[in-house]
Formats: structure tokens, sequence, C-alpha cells
């Protein structure tokens, strides 16, 4: 029978079918643990007497907590710190690999797993994170989990799970110049709803899907769960074998061709059926930002603030009354016209070498406007030395902008890059719920341009308003390296 | 777990549609490193505001949550659920809940009763116009009766049978073991594995250079 990407994926990890209602039984091929949500995992397994079913299907990194600063010192935050010390004597008790501050392999773990070449098509991955969803921008289904499904899978190496409904999500044709996957996923978001994806794994297909680089990719599949979805998935091709070939942990000689072999049949039969479908047109988009405090609160950058009374639908109505209010805008407001504090740069969303590249170019010879604070957070260690390699970070330093180093940072404001109270951010991440990015704290998402081309002017802006120098190509900010890597440094991220 | 089978408890009406974990929790409380202790972390940036539901006395003491749909998207955060419980909440009734925010409740006995968002409407008018009213939330009728407004609310079978037997999904699971081990016997030779460990060549970090500090080139790097 002919079957969709996610069906045959979940096909071949079933363990047991379930009956009666009851829920499949899958095996887990990766579990990515990180410090916040994998302690009490391990004290349940500490209190049943349980091992690890499968350390060597098992790594752990931190990321949550990290400062940015001062990484050779002691945590200053003593409850992060604890945390963090926690999670290394964990994975020290039950034999968990660790990539601990100070490893050129520490980072966000979604961006951990793919840079090891771990994250391959075909897997069932997961983590206790909800951006776990990421990797299946390589043709795997992903998804994120809670504390209590993380100790299931640390003592059981499965999960007991409903299957999913499935969405077929095209996006048809050619990006025009200057917007970017971040655009095109704030506008699916924006297009069927925070809620819209709920029970489903979403598949991203068609032209301007299948043109995207591996990096790209992950940033739409990051924002599934925005969605409301449990996973998104892409299919494998030629961009993901390239990306892949080489890594440490990818497959090698006979086993990278049956792997290859195997790989090439992960994708939805030509008649397949999907449960909804949602078709882009990806020559209608344009640079997206969010007004609100929800992902699904977005608009073109050209548009303007809306006008709740305007809304028909009550309970959005209200929501955007107390949305309009709490970033303190004025309905009918345009977007381009919204000045902002803080411009953040990173996150498992957009943190990755590409999209500090595509900035470095727009930066490259200009200073910063005056009254905005820049923060480059690179998302693993290892990009932020492929970055330093490249000369990135001497783009941002004469920026104005500050060069840290690698976590999750602003993101969700659990270290202390924090936004204070009514301060504004453009920010590269994946969520602007009230006080995400600190108590208080008012976010507009973008994508990695549209945050330069902000940093550059003080409001929200993208490249086309940039007095860029005649016969500049603004197609070709796609992430190409700027200068030969130092040789010093011998990096692939 | 504790075995759900019915509970009575005074209702609190949430009128706000989305509301996301961020909301339910702060990303600052999640540092801790037990399971219990959440209570006071729940709806922290709420909590602040006078006018805000907790704060009032009526409902101060409130077991059932009402809320808008689309309840516990964003973070994976099983800290949401566990803030809920520690705070007194057996139940919460939403039109919509997020997926994970839905699994995570199952497996700590907290009752995610989806409601049509009308009859939700019902619902709040009667806990605003008398503050202080019980629902009852019957998991074996799947009715929840606020006052004389009975209606029905949707659970999926089995959580519903893990709640009312009290179930550990890990000691179920267990009992396939020989099942997972054959499953395992099967896998390709060339899946990932994590141990041993394969690295790039070792690279030693140093922290990133404090911002504004003159940058100074290395040998091999033309200026």
């Amino acid at each position: 029978m002919a079957g969709t990407l996610a069906e045959k994926v979940w096909d071949a990890h079933v363990v047991r079918r379930g009956t009666d209602g009851a829920p499949d039984l899958l095996y887990i091929d990766l579990h990515l643990v990180h410090e916040v949500t994998s302690p009490q995992a391990f004290e349940g397994l500490r209190l049943a007497g349980r091992p690890v079913r499968r350390p060597d299907l098992t790594i752990a990194t931190e990321d949550h907590n990290t400062p940015t600063l001062d990484i050779d010192r002691p945590i200053a935050d003593t409850t992060s710190r604890t945390q963090i010390e926690t999670l290394r004597s964990n994975a020290a008790e039950f034999g968990v690999r660790i990539h601990s501050l100070g490893d050129a392999d520490q980072g966000i773990v979604h961006q951990v797993g793919p840079q090891l070449g771990l994250t391959q098509p075909g897997l069932t991955v997961v983590c206790g994170d909800s951006h776990t969803s990421t990797h299946g921008a390589f043709g795997a289904l992903a998804f994120g989990i809670g504390t209590s499904e993380v100790e299931h899978v640390l003592a059981t190496q499965t999960l007991p799970l409903a299957p999913f409904k499935t969405m077929a999500i095209t996006v048809d044709g050619e990006l025009p110049p200057g917007a970017t996957s971040k655009d095109i996923i704030l506008a699916i978001i924006a297009k069927i709803g925070t809620g819209g994806g709920q029970g489903y794994v979403l598949e991203y297909r068609g032209e301007a899907i299948r043109s995207l680089s591996m990096e790209a990719r992950m940033t739409i599949c990051n924002m599934s769960i925005e969605a409301g979805a449990r996973a998104g998935m892409i299919a494998p091709d030629e961009t993901t074998f390239a990306y892949l070939q080489g890594r440490p942990h990818a497959p090698e000689g006979a086993d990278w061709d049956a792997a290859v072999e195997y790989w090439r049949t992960l994708r939805s039969d030509d008649d397949a059926q999907f449960d909804a479908e949602v078709v882009l047109e990806a020559a209608d988009l344009e640079p997206f930002v969010t007004w609100g405090t929800n992902p699904g609160q977005g608009l073109p950058l050209s548009g303007s603030v809306p006008r709740p009374e305007e809304i028909a639908d009550e309970n959005e109505r209200v929501a955007a009354e107390r949305a309009i209010e709490y970033m303190g805008l004025v309905p009918g407001q345009p977007l381009r016209s919204i000045p902002v504090d803080t411009v953040f740069i990173g996150s498992c969303t957009n943190g990755r070498i590409e999209d500090l590249r595509s900035v470095a170019k727009v930066l490259q010879g200009r200073r910063k406007h005056d009254d905005v604070r820049v923060l480059v957070v690179p998302a693993s260690a290892r990009v932020r030395l492929q970055a330093e390699a490249e000369g990135l970070d001497r783009i941002f330093l004469d920026f104005g902008a500050e060069w840290r180093n690698a976590g999750c940072s602003m993101c969700l404001g659990m270290n202390p890059d924090q936004l204070t109270p009514g301060e504004r951010a453009a920010s590269t991440s994946n969520r602007n719920f009230e006080g995400r990015q600190g108590k208080g704290g008012r976010t507009h998402l973008v994508s990695p341009l549209v945050a330069a081309a902000t940093a550059i002017r003080g409001t929200l802006s993208s490249l086309s308003d940039l007095d860029l120098p005649e016969g500049t190509d603004i197609s070709s900010f796609d992430g190409t390296p700027l200068a030969p890597l130092d040789p010093r440094v011998l990096v692939q991220v | 777990m504790e075995k759900f089978t019915q509970h009575t408890g005074v209702g609190v009406p949430l009128r706000r549609s989305n509301v996301d974990t961020d909301q339910i929790i702060p990303a600052v409380y999640l540092k801790r490193v037990t399971r219990t202790g959440f209570e006071d972390a729940l709806f922290a940036a709420w909590r602040g505001d006078p006018a805000f539901v907790l704060n009032q006395d009526a409902y101060r003491a409130g077991s059932v949550l009402v809320a808008g749909p689309d309840f516990g998207t964003g973070s994976s955060r099983e800290h949401a659920v566990w803030a809920l419980k520690d705070y007194g909440f057996r139940v919460v009734i939403s039109a919509r809940f997020a997926d994970i925010f839905r699994g995570n409740s199952g497996k700590q006995g907290l009752l995610a009763a989806q409601v049509a968002q009308e009859d939700i409407e019902l619902i709040w008018k009667i806990l605003e116009t008398r503050p202080g009213t019980e629902i009852t939330v019957d998991l074996d009728a799947r009715t929840v009766t606020c006052d004389d407004v009975v209606v029905r609310f949707h659970v999926d079978d089995y959580t519903r049978w893990r709640l009312m037997e009290g179930l550990d999904d890990i000691g179920l699971t267990l009992e396939h073991e020989a099942e997972i081990a054959q499953f395992e016997a099967r896998r390709e030779p060339w899946r990932p594995r994590t141990l041993p460990a394969k690295h790039l060549p070792k690279v030693e970090i140093a922290a990133a250079r404090p911002a504004g500090t003159p940058l100074e080139l290395g040998p091999t790097r033309s200026a």
C-alpha cells in the first residue's frame, strides 16, 4: 500500500502493534539529552533501580542554562550550576556520553546531533525539548517529549505512541530575493495557526523546499511545533547525503552505500494519501515578522499592526487586543516603524553557520544603529570555531555586536542573557510568548536577514530598506563562505 | 500513579486562549532538579496582578481549571504539569490541548479533558456568576458537571484506562522486554551509535573574546 514518508519511518520502528485502542510501541534510534528536562528522569531510574538500556543510542549536551560569557569560570548562578553538575554526574553514573562546556561539540542539542552526523534519515529521534522537530529536516521522525517520556526512553529505548495524522505542506516556486526559509515557516504558521498542526506530522515538499540547504530545512522543521505539530519532515535527497557524508558518525564504505540505498526509499509515494494538504506559493512570500505574543500572530513586514475590531473571531480578537497591549504597539502602526532595543541572532532555529554567514554579508563594513544592542550567539562551539575561522567574528565585532559562546541564550532567557521589562527585541529565535526572553520582554520573530537589516536601521527592516551598493545581488545572501577557512581550524559544521 | 475515577472541586475560569507553557511556568523556574515544589511558579508572571483569577479568594482553592482553546502550547516542559498539580489542580478543561502537554498530563495523573468551546463558554458564565461553584469530573462516564450543566468530554481510551488503573507506563512496556530485544537484533548495523564516540580533530575551546576587545589577528589570517 502507498505510504507517506512519516508512515514509512513509523512502520519501520514498530516493536509491537497496539490493539484495542492501545498505542503502538515504537523503537527510538537516537535520544538527545540536556540538563533541564533530564534530572527528574535519571532520579526516577535511580529510585526504580533501572539502568539506561542503550547508552550507545544516547548523547547529552549542556545548552539551556549555559552562560555565553566567562565559560572558563564556575557558573555564577548556583541553581544553573547545580543543574549542569547534576547532568554531568548522571552521565557519569549511567554511562552516557556528554559534551560539556569547553568541548567543541557542546552546544544546542539540535545542532550537535546533525553536526556529529548522528541525525540521519529514517531514524526516530527524541529529546526532552519541543524543538526536536528540527531533525525532521533529514527525513527522520523526530519529536519533543516530556520528562516522564525521557525516563521511559532511557529505561526501555521505546515509547508507546498513538499514530499521528499526516499533513502535506507544499511550497511551490522560487523564493524572492531577501526572503528565507524562516519567512516560509512564519507564513505557514500564520496561515494554519498555532493549533493547525495539532495531531499531525507535517511533510514539507515542493520546489522551494527542495532547493533549500540543510540549515534552511532545519529552520523550517524546527518551528513545526509552533504550528502545534508533533513533528515536521522533509524527504532526504542529494543535499541531505552531501551534508552527512564524512561526518564523524555517518556510515562509511559499504555501510554508506547500504544506508543511501535505504534512504532513497524514504519519500512519500506518488499516490500516498495525506489527511490534510496545504499549498503555498514561494514567489508570494516576503520577509515576515510577528507583531503579537504567539508565533501565529505574524504578517509580511510591509503590513501594519492589526486593528482588533476588524477581527471576527471573538477569541482571536481578545487575544489580539491583549497581545497589542503587551507588545506596546498601536493598531494600524506600520510594522517597519517599530523601533527595537535588541537584536538577537542565534538559537536552534537560526544560529547555524549559514545564518551567521548571511548576517555577516549584510553587516560587513557597517556600524550598528546607536540605540540597538546586538547579540550574536552561535548554536554550538563548533559553529563558533567555524565562524571565527572564516573571520565572521571580526565582522560582528567591527559592526558593534557582541560575539558570544554557544548555547540557547536569549531564546528562552534561562541564562543571564535576558530582556528587561519593556525591552523590545528582533529575534531570530522561535517563540514570542509573553516573557519568553525575560520577564516583560517583547519579542518580534524575524529571519536572520531581517535581524541584520534591523540592527543597521534600528527599526524592523529588510534588505530592501538598506542602501546596498549598486549592483548588489541580494539573492546571494545564501550562506556561502565569505573567506577561505583558517587552515589551523579544520572543522565541519 | 494515583488512580483517577472522579473528582469534585472548585472551578477556575481562565478566559485566555493559547496559554503556552512559558505562561504556565516561566523558564527561570526550570532550574530545579526535583519533581515537586513548583506551586509558586504556576502562572508566575500573572500572579503579581491582583485581578488575576487565582488571586481572588473564591478561586484560590480551585482544582479544576477551565481554560480557552490551545492550552499548553510551546515548550515540552513537564514542569507545566508538575506546577499545575503542585498548586492543587487535578483537571484542566479546554477545547484544544497541545499534543505534548496532553501526553505529559496523562503520565502524571492530571486529567486533560477536552470539551467543546461552546460548552466552556457556558461553564465560564456559571463560574463567573457564582464564584466558588464546584465542578464534578467523572472519568468513568466522561462527563463534566457544573451546576445544572452536564457536558461530555473527550479523552482517548488508553489514557483513560491508565488513569483509572493508576498504571506506570515503564512497567507496562518492560512486560514486552523480549519483543524489544528481538527488534534490536534485527536493526541494521549501519544505524548510528553514540558510543564509541567519534570526533573531529580535538580543538581547544577558550572563551569567546569579550565584546569590544580589539581583535588580534592570527599569523595565518590576512587582515
